[in-house]
């Protein structure tokens, strides 16, 4: 799903990961492609259990193999395919080409060695730095992550850091190689809203300054709206549709998209609609629907959606959406999809407007 | 609007080692009517599920008092205390999966409560249970079930079921929604707004989600450190926050909606929240504050009324 123009630093293309259990084979990510520009950041959103940290986990040769599996895909970053193995020329690409966040500092970080020691094991490992340079490095780098006092803090083990500081501690440990790719894997999820906003200004300093381009696996609509240039909502190991960040919040092109929105109280002081949950839940993984993954809880199912897979149509530049109302055979799917959830908002100066449904 | 619940100058410190003092909640009054959904909001840390838990008895108040219908509550519940009150105040937890006894069917979790305090024989019970599972979008045959066989939306329905299978009139719901998806969340919310409202339930309703309590409360409250330094009409507070904290709070607050978001000014504040720990006089706030004055760290400001908007109340030197 890349658009026409775009020269990607990192493109994945038809990845798929299973895993076996003991009650048969999951197939956690099925068939999900996306790629990433210089500068740019890719929001891959979805609920729990949909493979978003399974995709990157793939990326990052992170996906314990057994009972893991992976079964077809390429991801090239510049031209190397990086799936199968962890090296480019020699090099391991993680850590020096992508760094990595991930959502629990705590138990991500090695509780035995000091912050400083272990930023700087990085530069060590990576870059041949000698242990004083690196350490000397490591204290620039958690300057720059914004911890006060860093020459004292580099000194310090984890559990002498706040939860916000560790994660802006790992940051620094993760940008410390310049890496080309920042993959954030649900980043703020364990954190405070005023320190969440801390944090968001820092990765968005650092992509601004290094032209990083951030691939950050979340949940939260609002972190997306706030962080995101380009969009990959997933559901049951697919990427049901992808676009821009404007496509995916005014012209939502799949009903499982539209859900997540009705789905969140909405901050407009003159409307209060009522919250529309989305009924049932995903489909079991071990035995994915023949047809589409949201049909059985979609209110715009077609015959169609149970029985095929749908692909995934182009309705814009750049712009996808895998879903059946798209197809030529179908008329009016935008107003399908705008009419199923009157009360949302849209885009400033959209002439259609929303009739808004008081709450009864 | 007849008051339901009042805590007055409610604490609760937690004793720690060489005789110092956690103050996990420092003089909390707060007034949850009739009918009435209270939100309470504030970051990790600052009290609000110790506070929930205080007002239903859950935790033994240090000082302050709890009144329900002009009673005062006991400092320190006894068995019998639980017993007595158990019919009229509730809590539903947090999190889903540890709330629930995984060594008991979802018919004795939710029928547990109706047994001790109903005097119903097992018969009886058993149709309440099972109606009380269909009310919350369950079916009666999941009562032979185990906690395990269930999602966390389920088990959140079970929870809330059990919560109120004794018709209870005021219920605390302490973060009733964060352990879930955002789907599932609208599927709790909507439960609960439409038991609210055909049983009159009170709630005082604890989460850190400040988009999801305006929309489910009629008054916002925000705790900052133990203490209350806001409280008015959810709408109001939401949308023109006076306190200096409430403002970056919700300024924080990142809204889904992309062009929204490309407007707002970087609201981030340094620092974080300072320890709870044996807290001085001043301002607990004063030290991230970016409007502190000099008064700001030698007197705490007492929550009072704010000028021309007599439903509002805010402790900040800045309004006095």
């Amino acid at each position: 799903m890349t658009g026409p123009h775009e020269k990607p630093l990192l493109d994945v293309n038809d990845l798929a990961v299973e895993f076996d259990t003991y009650g048969g084979t999951v197939k956690a990510v099925r068939g999900v492609s996306f790629s990433v520009e210089a500068g740019k950041t890719l929001a891959i959103v979805g609920e729990s259990g949909c493979g978003k940290s399974v995709t990157v986990q793939a990326l990052m040769g992170l996906v314990p193999m057994p009972p893991g599996r992976l079964t077809a895909g390429t991801a090239k970053l510049r031209g190397h395919d990086i799936l199968r193995t962890t090296q480019i020329d020699g090099r391991d690409f993680r850590g020096s080409e992508i760094g990595m966040i991930f959502q629990d500092p705590m138990t991500s970080l090695n509780p035995t060695m000091t912050i400083g020691r272990q930023i700087a094991e990085t530069l060590e490992v990576h870059l041949g730095w000698s242990r004083k340079q690196s350490f000397a490095r490591a204290i620039e780098l958690l300057e720059l992550a914004r911890i006060p006092e860093a020459e004292q803090r580099a000194r310090q083990y984890p559990f002498e850091f706040s939860g916000g500081m560790l994660q802006r501690a790992m940051i620094a440990m993760a940008i410390a190689c310049e890496p080309a790719i920042l993959i954030a894997d649900e980043p703020t999820t364990a954190l405070d809203v005023t320190i969440q906003a801390q944090l968001l200004d820092l990765m968005a300093d650092m992509q601004a300054r290094n032209g990083t381009a951030i691939i950050l696996i979340t949940h939260d609509l609002g972190v997306v709206a706030r962080m995101a240039d380009k969009v990959a909502v997933m559901y049951a190991g697919q990427v049901v549709e992808m676009g821009s960040v404007d496509d995916i919040f005014y012209r939502s092109a799949h009903p499982y998209t539209v859900g997540l929105r009705a789905a969140m109280p909405s901050n407009d002081s003159s409307a209060r609609h009522r919250l529309l949950p989305i009924e049932g839940s995903p489909p079991d993984l071990f035995a994915p629907p023949s047809g589409c993954a949201y049909a059985a809880r979609c209110p715009h199912a077609m015959r169609i959606c149970t029985e095929v897979e749908p692909p995934a149509f182009q309705t814009g530049p750049g712009h996808y959406g895998r879903c059946w109302l798209h197809h030529e055979g179908v008329a009016g799917a935008a107003e399908t999809l705008r009419g199923m959830q009157p009360a949302l908002r849209t885009e400033p100066g959209d002439a259609a407007g929303p009739n808004r449904e008081e709450k009864a | 609007m007849t008051p339901l619940v009042v805590a007055d100058q409610l604490s609760k410190f937690f004793p720690l080692s060489r005789g110092r003092k956690l103050h996990a909640v420092d003089g909390v009054t707060l007034t949850v009517h009739e009918r009435e959904i209270v939100g309470l909001v504030g970051e990790s840390g600052s009290g609000k599920s110790t506070f929930g838990k205080a007002v239903v008895g859950l935790h033994p108040k240090t000082s302050g008092q709890v009144r329900y219908r002009g009673e005062t509550l006991p400092q320190r519940y006894s068995a019998a205390d639980f017993q007595r009150h158990a019919k009229t105040m509730q809590m539903i937890f947090q999190d889903p999966y540890s709330s629930l006894n995984p060594r008991m069917t979802v018919g004795e979790i939710v029928g547990e409560g109706l047994k001790l305090h109903s005097g119903l024989s097992g018969a009886d019970v058993r149709d309440s249970v099972a109606g009380w599972l269909r009310r919350v979008g369950l079916e009666p045959d999941h009562m032979s079930r185990y906690p395990h066989e269930f999602s966390g939306g389920q088990r959140q329905r079970i929870g809330i079921a059990r919560a109120l299978i004794l018709e209870p009139e005021f219920v605390v719901c302490d973060e009733p929604i964060s352990a879930l998806d955002v789907s599932v969340q609208a599927q709790v919310v909507n439960l609960l707004e439409e038991l609210q409202a055909s049983m009159g339930l009170s709630l005082l309703f604890i989460a850190h989600d400040l988009s999801m309590v305006r929309y489910v409360s009629n008054r916002m409250a925000v705790m900052y450190l133990g203490g209350l330094v806001e409280i008015g009409p959810s709408t109001d507070v939401f949308f023109e926050p006076a306190h200096p904290y409430t403002r970056i709070l919700i300024a924080s607050n990142p809204e889904p909606d992309p062009d929204s978001e490309r407007k707002r000014p970087s609201t981030t504040i340094t620092g974080e929240v300072p320890s709870p720990i044996d807290i001085g006089a001043g301002c607990r706030f004063a030290g991230r504050c970016p409007q502190a004055m000099s008064v700001c760290r030698s007197e705490t400001p007492a929550l009072l009324p704010l000028k021309d908007h007599p439903d509002r109340q805010v402790a900040c030197h800045l309004f006095a």
